[in-house]
């Protein structure tokens, strides 16, 4: 008989014993009565020789192997009709579990997702990221450098081991059909839907005869702005739209999944028609490597490949790739600096989640000291100490599992608004969902907080003194459990001690950081990005007309006080990093000091409120052809002249030219990096230059990064419409796009702060909420268990004052361990948090002792009734409870 | 009973089963009956843990069982050995004619070494 038979037919089974016991004793008995002796007599010795038959009976069940199962099945059941006895303990266990597991899986659901998940390709195993890199390029501050088309061409055509597609980030403008728009437009070569193993949503990818100079202008559009402009119409497939005044016919539409670089692209065009000169010279390198390994090769065969590659390429062109090698790495989804923020954030809700462990261990403590005489009884019965531990460990599993079901159901109800909550925008936000790693990670965290609570109460739970507690009843505390009370108690509290003081410290380093001063006037500021008429690109002469026709025009606007153009502005994404020098001699790239490089108009000053200290700023005498000229932050200055004066010193710029560039004036320091990274920022220096003086080969690139920031006398939004009639120029085609006020740039630098801060203040309520319910219960439970004590105390003359002295301090025993293990704890996490969070300063002694004292009264507070109910006890009934 | 009888050694008990049941069918009473007999109450098997050794050996496939008529007319459970419980018997019984043998040397070795 296999083990699930035995399973399945243990009524059988149990009717076989039986009949086989039965017949074993009536045999041995007819014997003793053949040998003579007296039939009662010997039916009673039979039953001796066999031993107890319900002990045998057991002995031979345990022999079949499926005991445990039986065990469980009837663990189970028993766990469920008690709890369900205890509706009131049941439903704040459960409501405790649910909160923290759900949050718990919230969050992990979101670190799955961002961090732990592959990209979603094909096999992304064997997707390969490809970058060149110099020894003198300065990876820490610029990042990975990306490939030059011409190379990435050679390596393409000459890669045995690797299939390669490439990938140009660009902005266009479309004027048909419908609206004017800017587009994010992404240049691609045609295998890079093949390589990615992406198939279009409609349509087909670029041909390789269209990825070539001169090939039929087609465009591929991305699956939301198909929707979003052409209404999700599957005919616009065939139809021709003009981009940047081209007209390319629509081959294909990519699906909405299809985020290279994390970014959905509007339009898609080959890169091989793109005849732009930075495009086909060595020296430049915009081209971003998606590459998959072939069949059979290693990323080590890709790796010495490329090595050879990069090395011929480096004796061929060396006047362009003298030192530069080819690496290929393991492609990443890139996610920038939310890593921090996602482990603070499962740091916080893991204490969450400890706290309410402990709040379900001390009521399921509470309820097995109770239930002491219970276990007694089981234990005379003959129970073993193993099945005693087994039946409480059911009994929380029993309540950690209903807990993380409840917990899955809340998280995922919780996930989608709470990933619309994140600051700006969490990357790979599509791909955060539900799935088997979220349920397998939810179950684990039942389980484990189940036996975590369940396992001080369950090792407590076979009696030593069984005679002493069937006799005592259920009165008497022991105090081992009375102890193991506080242990859980001065955890909930140390832990509660750890997210308030976290919560403390963010919201002070908010108030801090937030009455900085950004060195602008953030007020009245409509800062806008504009995309030139296409028409205009192509010759500098018109972009500079285009230019100045733009603030002319601006300035005619209602309510526009005065208009500047610039590059990069302070507090949105995007920065210019220049070495400097202060002589002719200058060092390797990578040995350079490091300014962030602003070109501004002349009116920049005054649009922006920035004081200016020394000298003068930038006027229209300033322009190509006149001695360059530059103006320094005090940063800067202080940086490089120390007290001296500034204005009339030179600077070396190597990447802006040979010539040396005259200081004519110095300025205030501006925040660029955000109110509260600014400080840290690895470089803070700010230098500005004409955009007068751009020369004339760079002046497109420029244009396509330009901005022009406004200073209103309204309000800066409801310019908006007018600027936008007012500028769009002779064609018609010249838009405004990423339309902000200053004010949304300067508090959205601080969304990650103000995020973590609402998130650790909900965290940190909670856990006060929990600790205070955690002491109250606790204390209640110690006080009820000690009625009959606090009578004869009160009996034999001890005052209510006593009494509630008597409780009060047995709660501070517990509060002050707590406090004080918390406050070590937390003086770990709040150098975590300088860590992790810009602007948080690590030592905030009064922060943390106003919240080590928030906690502490909130606890007494807590204590308080029960100790007062203590003292209003009347000692008769109290006697008599006994 | 007397204080003379011994302790069944651990272990033996399932080896004495399945010598008992090597001879041919039989229930567990008769079990009990042939091991006081043979071991003429030198030897104290404890009847109440026959029957979970029965069970266990079954369950393990040393041993089959099937319900057939007794002696006595009354319906009983008869074991008999397997193909699979007479190997383990056989190399049970080889295992432990070689402890004795070798406990049979050391003792004598002792006496011998006395001299």
């Amino acid at each position: 008989m296999s083990w699930w038979q035995r399973l399945w037919r243990r009524k059988q089974l149990e009717e076989q014993l039986e009949k086989e016991l039965r017949f074993h004793i009536e045999q041995h008995a007819a014997d003793l009565i053949a040998q003579g002796h007296d039939p009662e007599e010997a039916r009673r010795q039979a039953r001796l020789a066999l031993g107890g038959p319900e002990q045998v009976k057991e002995m031979c069940r345990d022999a079949r192997g499926t005991r445990w199962v039986e065990d469980l099945w009837h663990d189970l059941r028993y766990a469920l009709r008690t709890l369900a006895k205890n509706p009131g303990f049941t439903a704040v266990a459960l409501l405790t579990l649910t909160l923290g597991i759900g949050v718990t899986t919230v969050m992990f659901t979101v670190i799955n997702g961002v961090l732990l998940k592959p990209l979603p390709y094909m096999q992304p195993e064997k997707l390969v990221a490809v970058h060149s890199q110099t020894d003198t390029w300065n990876t820490a501050v610029y990042g990975e450098q990306n490939v030059a088309y011409p190379d990435f061409l050679d390596c393409q055509r000459e890669s045995h081991s690797l299939e390669m597609g490439g990938m140009l980030f660009n902005g266009a403008t479309l004027s048909s059909p419908g609206e004017p728009e800017y587009l994010d437009l992404r240049e691609v070569t045609s295998e890079l839907f093949s390589v990615l193993r992406v198939p279009l949503f409609r349509g087909r990818a670029f041909l390789s005869e269209e990825d070539r100079a001169g090939g039929a202008l087609v465009a591929i559009l991305g699956y939301s702005f198909w929707q979003r402009h052409f209404d999700g119409n599957p005919s616009v497939i065939g139809t021709s739209v003009v981009v940047d005044g081209r007209v390319h016919t629509v081959v294909g539409i990519a699906p909405a999944s299809f985020r290279p670089g994390d970014q959905e692209p509007d339009v898609l065009t080959p890169i091989g028609q793109d005849i732009a000169a930075y495009l086909h010279n060595r020296q430049a390198h915009p081209v971003t490597v998606f590459a998959r390994l072939r069949p059979g090769a290693t990323l080590a065969q890709a790796q010495s490949e490329l090595g050879l590659i990069g090395q011929r390429l480096a004796k061929q062109y060396a006047d362009t790739n003298k030192g530069r090698s080819l690496t290929a790495k393991p492609l990443r989804p890139e996610v920038g600096d939310v890593r921090s923020t996602l482990w603070l954030l499962l740091g916080a809700v893991t204490l969450v989640m400890l706290i309410a462990c402990a709040n379900v261990a001390s009521l399921l403590l509470a309820r097995a000291v109770s239930r002491e005489r219970e276990f007694a009884v089981r234990v005379v019965l003959g129970a073993g100490r193993s099945r005693l531990i087994r039946q409480c460990l059911t009994e929380s599993a029993v309540l950690g599992l209903s807990g993380g079901v409840l917990g899955v159901v809340l998280a995922a109800v919780g996930i989608g608004p709470f990933v619309k909550f994140w600051p700006g925008s969490l990357p790979r936000a599509a791909e955060v969902q539900l799935d088997w790693r979220v349920l397998l990670f939810a179950i684990g965290v039942s389980l484990f907080s189940g036996f975590l609570f369940g396992l001080a109460p369950a090792l407590r739970a076979p009696a030593r003194h069984l005679e002493q507690t069937l006799r005592a009843g259920a009165r008497t505390v022991v105090g081992s459990s009375r102890r193991l009370h506080g242990v859980f108690v001065a955890a909930e509290i140390a832990l509660a001690i750890v997210l308030l003081v976290a919560a403390g410290i963010l919201g002070r380093t908010l108030l801090r950081v937030s009455s900085l001063d950004p060195g602008v006037n953030i007020h009245n500021l409509l800062i806008t990005r504009v995309a030139l008429s296409p028409s205009t690109l192509a010759d500098p002469a018109k972009i500079r007309v285009a230019w100045q026709d733009i603030l002319d025009g601006g300035q005619r606007v209602p309510g526009v006080e005065s208009i500047a153009a610039v590059d990069t502005v302070p507090m949105r994404e995007g920065n210019n990093q220049l070495g400097y020098w202060t002589s002719a001699d200058v060092p390797p790239q990578n040995q350079l000091p490091f300014a962030l490089a602003t070109s501004v108009t002349p009116d920049y000053l005054k649009v922006m409120g920035i004081p200016l200290r020394e000298g003068r700023f930038f006027n229209v005498e300033d322009r190509i052809g006149r001695s360059p000229v530059i103006v320094i932050d005090d940063v800067l200055a202080h940086q490089v002249f120390g007290g001296q004066e500034a204005v009339g010193k030179r600077l070396w710029i190597p990447d802006m030219g040979t010539g040396p560039y005259q200081v004519v004036g110095v300025v205030g320091h501006v925040r660029h990096w955000g109110l509260a990274s600014d400080d840290q920022a690895l470089v803070r220096a700010q230098l500005y230059y004409p955009f007068g003086q751009v020369e004339d080969g760079l002046l497109r690139r420029w244009s396509e990064l330009m901005s022009i920031t406004v200073r209103t006398g309204v309000a800066p939004l409801s310019v908006v419409e007018p600027l936008r009639r007012e500028l769009r120029g002779t064609a018609g085609d010249q838009v405004l796009y990423e339309v902000r006020t200053m004010e949304q740039l300067a508090s959205g630098s601080l969304g990650t702060q103000h995020f973590l801060l609402l998130l650790f203040g909900i965290f940190a309520g909670l856990a006060l909420l929990l600790a205070c319910v955690g002491i109250y219960g606790v204390l209640a439970y110690l006080v009820s268990r000690r009625v009959p004590e606090i009578g004869v105390r009160m009996a034999l003359g001890a005052t209510p004052r006593d009494v509630m002295q008597l409780v009060l301090r047995e709660s501070m025993e517990m509060i002050f361990a707590g406090a004080g293990v918390g406050a070590i704890a937390a003086a770990v996490a709040a150098r975590l948090l300088a860590r992790w969070v810009a602007g948080v300063r690590s030592a905030e002694p009064w922060t943390f002792a106003l919240m080590v004292c928030v906690l502490v009264a909130a606890a007494l507070f807590a204590s308080f009734l029960p100790a007062r109910r203590a003292s209003r006890l009347d000692p008769n009934s109290a006697l008599r409870q006994e | 009973m007397t204080a003379e009888k011994s302790d069944l050694p651990q272990g033996t008990l399932d080896l004495l089963i399945l010598k008992v049941a090597a001879l041919g069918p039989v229930h567990g009473y008769a079990i009990a009956q042939r091991l006081q007999q043979v071991t003429r109450d030198v030897v104290q098997v404890p009847q109440g843990s026959l029957y979970p050794a029965l069970h266990r050996l079954e369950n393990r496939g040393l041993l089959e069982a099937d319900w057939k008529e007794s002696e006595t007319g009354r319906e009983a459970k008869f074991y008999r050995l397997t193909p699979k419980g007479r190997a383990q018997l056989e190399t049970e019984a080889a295992s432990w004619r070689r402890l004795a043998e070798a406990v049979g040397l050391i003792l004598r070795m002792s006496e011998g070494g006395a001299e």
